[in-house]
């Protein structure tokens, strides 16, 4: 059997299945268990890679059905573009995480045995891998399970903590409410593929070839779009992220939130692009709203953060609105017919999720170095961290640099495909929709403008400044840490400044899925320039931004230093008051309290100034002995909608709790009635 | 000869942002002098304050990292990379390609998002407090003035610079509410954006109002001399790139290098119109409160969307 790209697919996901079986062997040695098993899952998630790009570049799509399942029903795979796109995804960060992994977990060595992690680390990794390659809709929905369980238990690891245990709870709960509205969905679809006499319906073949009614479409494209969005922590389903991802250990929280909401993405893409094909356009506008919400919502939210890992996941919700953004404006295009806007817009949005995955994760690994280093997350109590940890400083600066969209990183190209996107809205012929997307995009406008305000506070708050903490021995990461951050970077760089070469590899995706491509008019002036559509409307050229900047900089540097002037090393200016101490440095509250200020409707804002007067001057507030200042950022929509249904469902069920009589009598009568309802009924 | 015209062009423009953008600061603050009955120094005075910052020794505050170092080199460099990029001689720039009106944006971001990162880098609450104001402020004006671009963009279908200023220069005379609205929206953005009054004042110190000089506080020698600079060099771009939208009449056309003398005298005329224009505006206006900021940018706002909106009902 020759090799093909869906052979190296499947025996990545069966060695990340068979590593698990590696824990009894070494249960002994941990530290060589670590070793081992983070290696494999790296050499695993290289192949999957290998896969991924091979399947996009070679635009090829392989299928098989495996023996294996309930009888007839055997499972679907297939391999095509848009599943190895996801592949190269998922293996990249995989790829990083994994050699990340091998240094960050011994930290948990002195404190806890690891087999768990190690287990369920790669039961997660070979569900995701699952899920992408899945082709019927029992087996999506097996792998999808398998991925929610894994990642739960990962999510409880240090379940001595209340705050794991709630986290992990409100996590499965959401994620289950999505897998029965995913369910649902395929169940629409299924029977109208085949009718309800036939299970042959399950597979996503057999429901590409049906055409849909309109009606019954929307329903399975509704359930769809509720289940992929409770995955993907889309407003307002986002509340479990900002409890789950925190809690989470690092390595695993960089692969939820690069990687595992991505799956949400890839299954709306699919369902949407490739199952139901046709569609009317307000199913692109509803994708849109969701996403604009997410996008300005979630990043204001991570503004009022202080606890860097919750503020990295709101990130997420801000950074998969983006996302969104991008797939709803395709939605939309798609359905007026215009396929080369449409790929402009599909490739804007899986740019995007490829470079999420990059800096998000970079993040997210950079916040579990410092909180490895500090033993702290809330980052009013960092500060400083610059000078006992550069190597970490400068990789975690990258990933803000990336997520805020500044050139020439990468988050900025994504984020200028989307508004390139959005201006070529005046060619839709509806003048609603004309008018009201430019609006849309300033939202987005204040989305990055937003995002770079939160990370200006993130960096500037943990980083630089003076450290706030209390204990002083806080360490540099160790250096796989640091190789699998620097991977990442070096991808955030190579993504923001060769962004033509990768989008005229993935371009045969947005070609298959809505029969228009960017290669006619990206790839014609080389991969110096990113023009899509036409030199003449816009383009962009991170190369020479990148080699610019570098040349200015340099050769100001070298002039200005052939002279001799020297450079003193002063104390701070202290305005003429004595003793500043750390303490009265900005912190992450008093930074965003203009923004708290200006937008504060959206929050849900408790302050509070107890003073504490002093003892000996009684009723005199002149001079207190101390100053307690409480504040209380809660998000609206636990009162709006989790709360209320969380009652709902307790008033149900205490009701009908009733039933629940505890004598033998009752129970007969229950049985009774019910085979009588059944008899008159069938 | 017309091969290396677009170069020549380019490198004339080049030197051009780097040494009139002191002169024309210099003529905004003589006229601002003259309007307020005082003597001023005259029009050489910033290149006498830079030269003599160039040569003075540099102090660092103790704890003072990498940041707070790089950030006056990246700040001029990218300043200067938009002055190649904006046209103000010629369309016709070998480099105007290199990055469309919303990558002109995030240039500018780029020098703030450092400037912020340096102002929190000391650890004085100065500089947390010039970061955070700054930051909010510009969280407000970046979408302002992305839909002010967008409006003007609407007009030539494409978002790069030289293209929109073709259209609007070398195409038919057509009278755009649109434009104009985008020109008032353009106009309040560039008072928050380079830090004049009523948003920010540059001529103060040590005010518990000041937002820009905050973060630049702890600034001595050649860095602050690059980041004074680059403030000049920011000022003039955002004149000129009001000029080149929205009175480009006089900007030389591709490959017509014989009306370059023309373009150059014409520049002037609109700069000394454009410096007492500035002037007006300071002069009879007070600060505003911070909090009012908001309610400024968010007319900045307004303005645009009405522009957009008359585009799509009146054009």
């Amino acid at each position: 059997m020759s090799i093909s790209p869906f052979i190296l697919a499947a025996s990545a996901i069966l060695i990340f299945l068979s590593i698990p079986l590696l824990v009894p062997l070494f249960l002994r040695h941990q530290r060589l268990l670590i070793n081992i098993s983070s290696l494999i899952a790296a050499i695993a998630s290289l192949l999957a890679i290998t896969a991924g790009v091979w399947t996009v570049w070679k635009g090829s799509t392989e299928s098989y059905i495996m023996p294996l399942g309930l009888p007839d029903l055997p499972f679907h795979l297939r391999l095509d573009p848009l599943s190895g796109f996801f592949f190269t995804v998922i293996g990249l960060l995989g790829f990083s995480v994994s050699i990340y992994s091998i240094g960050y977990v011994k930290g948990f060595l002195s404190r806890r045995p690891v087999n768990r992690l190690i287990i369920f680390y790669n039961l997660f990794m070979a569900g995701m891998f699952m899920v992408i390659i899945a082709d019927d809709a029992f087996f999506f929905l097996i792998s999808w399970e398998i991925m929610a369980a894994a990642s739960y238990f990962l999510v409880m690891f240090e379940d001595e903590k209340a705050e794991n245990r709630k986290g992990a709870f409100i996590y499965i709960l959401v994620a289950h409410v999505g897998a029965i509205a995913i369910l649902l969905s395929f169940g629409v679809m299924a029977s109208l593929a085949t009718g309800f006499e036939n299970f042959g319906g399950y597979t996503f073949d057999a429901m590409r070839q049906t055409e849909f009614p309109i009606k019954w479409a929307t329903v399975a494209f509704l359930l769809a779009f509720l289940g992929f969005s409770a995955k993907a922590g889309v407003f307002p389903l986002h509340a479990w992220l900002p409890e789950a991802h925190p809690v989470a250990p690092s390595n695993v929280s960089a692969l939820m939130s690069g990687v595992m909401l991505k799956t949400a993405i890839y299954g709306i893409v699919r369902v949407t692009f490739d199952i139901i094909k046709d569609f009317p356009w307000w199913w692109g506008v509803i994708v849109l709203i969701f996403g604009l919400l997410s996008a300005v919502m979630g990043v204001l939210y991570a503004l009022m953060q202080h606890d860097l890992k919750r503020l990295l996941a709101y990130h997420s919700v801000e950074n998969i609105g983006i996302i969104l953004i991008g797939i709803g404006l395709a939605m939309t295009f798609t359905s007026f017919h215009l396929p080369v806007l449409a790929a402009l817009a599909i490739t804007a949005g899986l740019y995007h999720t490829l470079n999420h995955a990059m800096f998000k994760g970079l993040l997210f690994m950079g916040a579990g170095a410092v909180l490895h280093a500090t033993r702290v997350r809330n980052m009013e109590e960092m500060g400083g961290l610059i000078h006992k940890m550069p190597w970490t400083a400068a990789l975690f600066l990258i990933g803000c640099i990336s997520i805020s969209a500044l050139p020439p990183f990468n988050g900025f190209v994504s984020e200028w495909l989307t508004f390139q996107a959005f201006l070529l809205s005046p060619s839709l012929p509806s003048p609603i929709l004309k008018l009201i997307f430019p609006l849309a995009a300033a939202l987005l406008a204040l989305t990055a403008a937003l995002a770079a305000t939160c990370f200006v506070k993130a960096f500037g708050i943990t980083f630089l400044g003076q450290w706030r903490g209390h204990h002083t021995h806080v360490h540099e990461a160790s250096p796989s840490m640091r190789v699998g951050m620097i991977l990442t970077a070096v991808s955030c760089l190579f993504l923001g400044v060769f962004p033509t070469m990768v989008i005229s590899w993935m371009d045969i995706i947005p070609e298959k899925l809505v029969g228009g491509s960017l290669t006619t008019t990206a790839g014609q002036f080389g991969w110096l320039w990113l023009t899509p559509i036409s030199h003449s409307r816009a383009s962009y050229s991170a190369p020479l931004v990148f080699l610019i900047i570098l040349a200015v900089v340099l050769l100001i540097y070298i002039f200005l230093h052939t002279r001799k002037t020297a450079i003193h090393r002063g104390p701070l200016w202290d305005c003429g008051f004595e003793k500043i101490d750390t303490r009265m440095q900005y912190t992450g509250t008093s930074f965003a309290m203009p923004i708290r200020r200006i937008l504060g409707f959206i929050f849900l804002i408790k302050e509070t100034v107890r003073i504490e007067a002093s003892t000996g001057t009684p009723g005199h507030n002149t001079f207190p002995r101390s100053i307690h200042y409480r504040l209380r950022v809660r998000d609206r929509m636990w009162g709006w909608i989790y709360n209320p249904v969380a009652d709902a469902s307790f008033w149900i069920a205490r009701k009908t709790g009733k039933l629940q009589q505890g004598r033998i009598q009752a129970y007969l009568v229950y049985s009774f009635v019910t085979i009588i309802i059944l008899l008159v009924l069938l | 000869m017309n091969v290396f015209s677009p170069l020549f062009v380019m490198c004339l423009q080049f030197i051009a942002v780097l040494f009139a953008a002191p002169a024309f600061a210099g003529w905004v603050r003589m006229v601002k002098c003259w309007f307020q009955g005082r003597k001023s120094a005259g029009l050489f005075q910033p290149y006498r304050d830079i030269f003599k910052l160039l040569n003075k020794d540099v102090v660092l505050a103790e704890n003072a990292s990498w940041i707070f170092r790089f950030t006056p080199f990246l700040v001029f460099g990218t300043t200067v990379l938009a002055g190649v990029i904006i046209p103000i001689l010629s369309i016709d720039l070998p480099l105007s390609a290199t990055a469309d009106a919303i990558a002109l944006v995030a240039l500018f971001t780029i020098a703030r998002f450092f400037t912020a990162l340096a102002g929190l880098d000391i650890g004085t609450a100065f500089g947390g407090m010039g970061s955070s104001r700054e930051k909010t402020v510009a969280s407000m004006s970046e979408p302002a003035m992305l839909m002010a671009i967008f409006t003007v963009s609407l007009v030539s279908q494409s978002t790069s610079i030289s293209h929109m200023v073709n259209v609007i220069a070398h195409g038919e005379f057509v009278l755009r509410p649109s434009l104009a609205f985008a020109l008032l929206a353009f106009i309040l953005i560039a008072l928050a954006e380079t830090g004049r009054i009523p948003v920010d004042n540059p001529a103060t110190h040590l005010e518990l109002t000041m937002i820009h000089e905050a973060m630049i506080l702890e600034y001595s020698g050649r860095h602050l001399a690059l980041i004074e600079w680059a403030g000049m060099m920011k000022l003039f771009l955002f004149t000129t790139l009001g000029i080149a939208l929205f009175f480009p009449w006089g900007i030389a056309a591709a490959g017509d290098i014989t009306f370059l003398p023309v373009a150059i005298l014409l520049l002037l005329i609109k700069l000394f119109f454009a410096g007492i224009g500035l002037v007006l505006i300071e002069i009879g206006l007070a600060k505003m409160r911070l909090f009012r900021i908001q309610e400024f940018l968010g007319s900045a706002f307004l303005f645009a969307t009405l522009g957009l909106l008359s585009y799509f009902m009146l054009e």
